[in-house]
């Protein structure tokens, strides 16, 4: 479904602050994968679903989704085949816009925007039934603007945005990492719901590695801009947090003492 | 404190109220266009006081040239939308900040208007000519030639169209797109192009105001745009400080928009009236625009409780 082929991206060419954030960088993943990414901080992992996504051009290298090719599509064009969820649930909506109004734009991703109805009124009761799954009470509040919810509400909105058109990868930044436990946990479980229901090909960046563990069918590691561990199946679900942090320590030489992953511990 | 006032005097105030609601309506079309910009897609468009003064050249040359007042309005409106898709251009495809891009296109319009008039000042005579408007028309006409009318009812079909047009697809995309971008980006919206139509769209309607004003004033100046942005965005904040608790829907936010610009126009009748001095009309607008800005900024700021909009009355 997805293929990478050897991306790299340097930021802040010829500058101090020069970064190579993706460094020859290839994965693989198959139609029905549920690959979760753990990584420390300036690992690469938001670099890489931001390639995927095309918020810039990668340096070298091609991405393709169902075989097609993407690499010099722009991020708009790539829309229609990616549900993208952000860390911050600000970033998923149209504070100033309705409910209704940003699913119907989420259900358009992918065709043309013409002069007909922004909302056609037998699409509300399709938004209506799919809010009232979410088990957030949204269902009535659908002419409420989208800045009157919560974080929580609004993560799990912009999921349902994401999975509305069915796209072909779902991409989570760790969508849950802004969110307190009580409410990422929900966001969490509706994304399992998700991607079970509708058979989804995702990509989920975590820090938190017990749900790297628990959630999916594949688990990749990163670091400096590759990745240095990749387990599915049969050996991911033997995987344990310690089997984890051990196999960064191989990899980092030890530096992850202070990263932000052991908090997640 | 009327007492100090004569009756004579009052009345020159009650003659002057008619004026200045046309002026105030011909000026909120142009308002309208300062919202699209200023409001639905976040950005602080300059274009504008170029793109006045274009509106009125372009439709007093080709009406000098014999064409009918519909045909060279029309002519306006397409000049504002070729000089809002200028600045788009420069401010997307160019990758320049949107303010220096409206500057830009602003400060070349300036030669582009000198060169469509030949000169800073092309002036219409009003009974040589079939104007829609005129200051001529405010009394004393049958009322279908009345210029408030008139006015009013162009301002009223356009918050129709308006109104329609935002609720569409292509409407709630431009939408989205001035409120959150990268959302937009991600939902498969074409944010850089919407941009550049929203410009079109807002200098337009800018030009259009530009066309009515110059035919209201009996010519069109090369300097009549000076300004104009202050003076939409001062209608723009009066409007919503004014009506903003009470007007939610977006047809009714533009009306608001429009009464912000009669009551802009009103008062600045009053000061006239009360003889001060005309210079300073222009430091007085940009004070109180600037104070209006700041209102939103200091209340984040100073007051911890979140309030709502609307507490500078």
């Amino acid at each position: 479904m997805l293929e990478i082929k050897g991306i790299s991206k340097t930021f802040n060419v010829g500058t101090v602050n020069e970064k190579q954030a993706l460094n020859q960088l290839s994965l693989t993943l198959n139609d029905g994968d549920f690959c979760t990414v753990i990584g420390g901080n300036g690992a690469g992992k938001s670099t890489m679903l931001n390639a995927i996504a095309g918020v810039w051009p990668v340096d070298e290298g091609q991405i393709l989704i169902d075989g097609q090719d993407v690499t010099k599509l722009p991020e708009h064009r790539r829309a229609r085949f990616l549900g993208r969820v952000f860390q911050d649930p600000m970033n998923g909506t149209a504070a100033s816009m309705g409910i209704e109004e940003n699913l119907a734009l989420a259900l358009r991703r992918g065709s043309r925007r013409t002069l007909r109805k922004g909302i056609r009124s037998q699409e509300r009761k399709l938004y209506r039934d799919l809010l009232s799954k979410l088990g957030l009470g949204l269902e009535t509040r659908l002419t409420s603007k989208v800045g009157l919810l919560s974080g929580g509400q609004r993560q799990a909105l912009t999921l349902l945005m994401a999975t509305l058109e069915r796209p072909k990868l779902l991409l989570l930044d760790e969508h849950t990492a802004a969110l307190d436990p009580k409410t990422a946990r929900k966001v969490l479980e509706l994304t399992q719901e998700f991607v079970e229901e509708q058979n989804l090909t995702a990509l989920m960046v975590t820090h938190n590695m017990k749900d790297a563990i628990a959630m999916g069918n594949r688990l990749i590691m990163m670091h400096e801009g590759r990745i240095i561990y990749d387990v599915s199946g049969e050996e991911k679900k033997k995987l344990t947090v310690d089997d984890l942090l051990k196999k960064f320590g191989e990899a980092s030489g030890g530096e992850f003492a202070n990263d932000r992953m052991m908090l997640a511990n | 404190m009327l007492d100090m006032f004569t009756i004579a005097e009052l009345t020159k105030l009650f003659n002057a109220i008619p004026g200045a609601v046309a002026q105030g309506l011909i000026w909120g079309i142009m308002a309208i266009g300062v919202y699209i910009t200023f409001r639905v897609l976040d950005i602080a468009d300059l274009t504008v006081d170029g793109s006045l003064g274009t509106g009125g050249a372009v439709c007093i040359m080709l009406m000098l040239t014999g064409h009918n007042v519909w045909v060279s309005m029309l002519g306006a409106l397409f000049a504002g939308m070729l000089a809002g898709m200028v600045t788009g251009i420069l401010h997307t495809f160019m990758g320049i900040p949107a303010i220096l891009s409206g500057i830009l296109t602003q400060l070349g319009l300036y030669s582009v208007n000198l060169k469509v008039m030949g000169k800073a000042n092309q002036a219409i005579n009003v009974d040589k000519f079939d104007l829609l408007v005129s200051l001529r028309f405010i009394r004393g006409v049958p009322v279908y030639k009345n210029t408030i009318l008139i006015v009013a009812v162009i301002v009223a079909a356009l918050i129709a169209v308006l109104y329609w047009f935002f609720g569409t697809e292509l409407g709630c995309s431009l939408r989205a797109t001035g409120c959150n971008d990268r959302m937009a980006r991600a939902q498969g919206i074409n944010t850089g192009f919407n941009r550049v139509l929203g410009l079109m769209l807002s200098n337009g309607l800018v030009a259009f105001s530009g066309a009515l004003l110059s035919q209201y004033q009996g010519f069109a100046d090369v300097n009549m745009g000076r300004g104009a942005i202050v003076i939409g965005l001062a209608a723009v904040i009066i409007g919503e400080a004014v009506f903003g608790k009470i007007f939610h829907n977006f047809a009714l936010k533009l009306f608001s928009v429009v009464l912000g610009s009669i009551v802009y126009y009103l008062v600045y009748q009053a000061v006239i009236w009360r003889g001060i001095d005309t210079d300073l009309l222009k430091i007085l607008s940009a004070v109180v625009v600037a104070i209006f800005l700041a209102i939103p900024y200091w209340k984040s700021k100073y007051f911890t409780k979140p309030v709502k909009k609307g507490g500078a009355k």
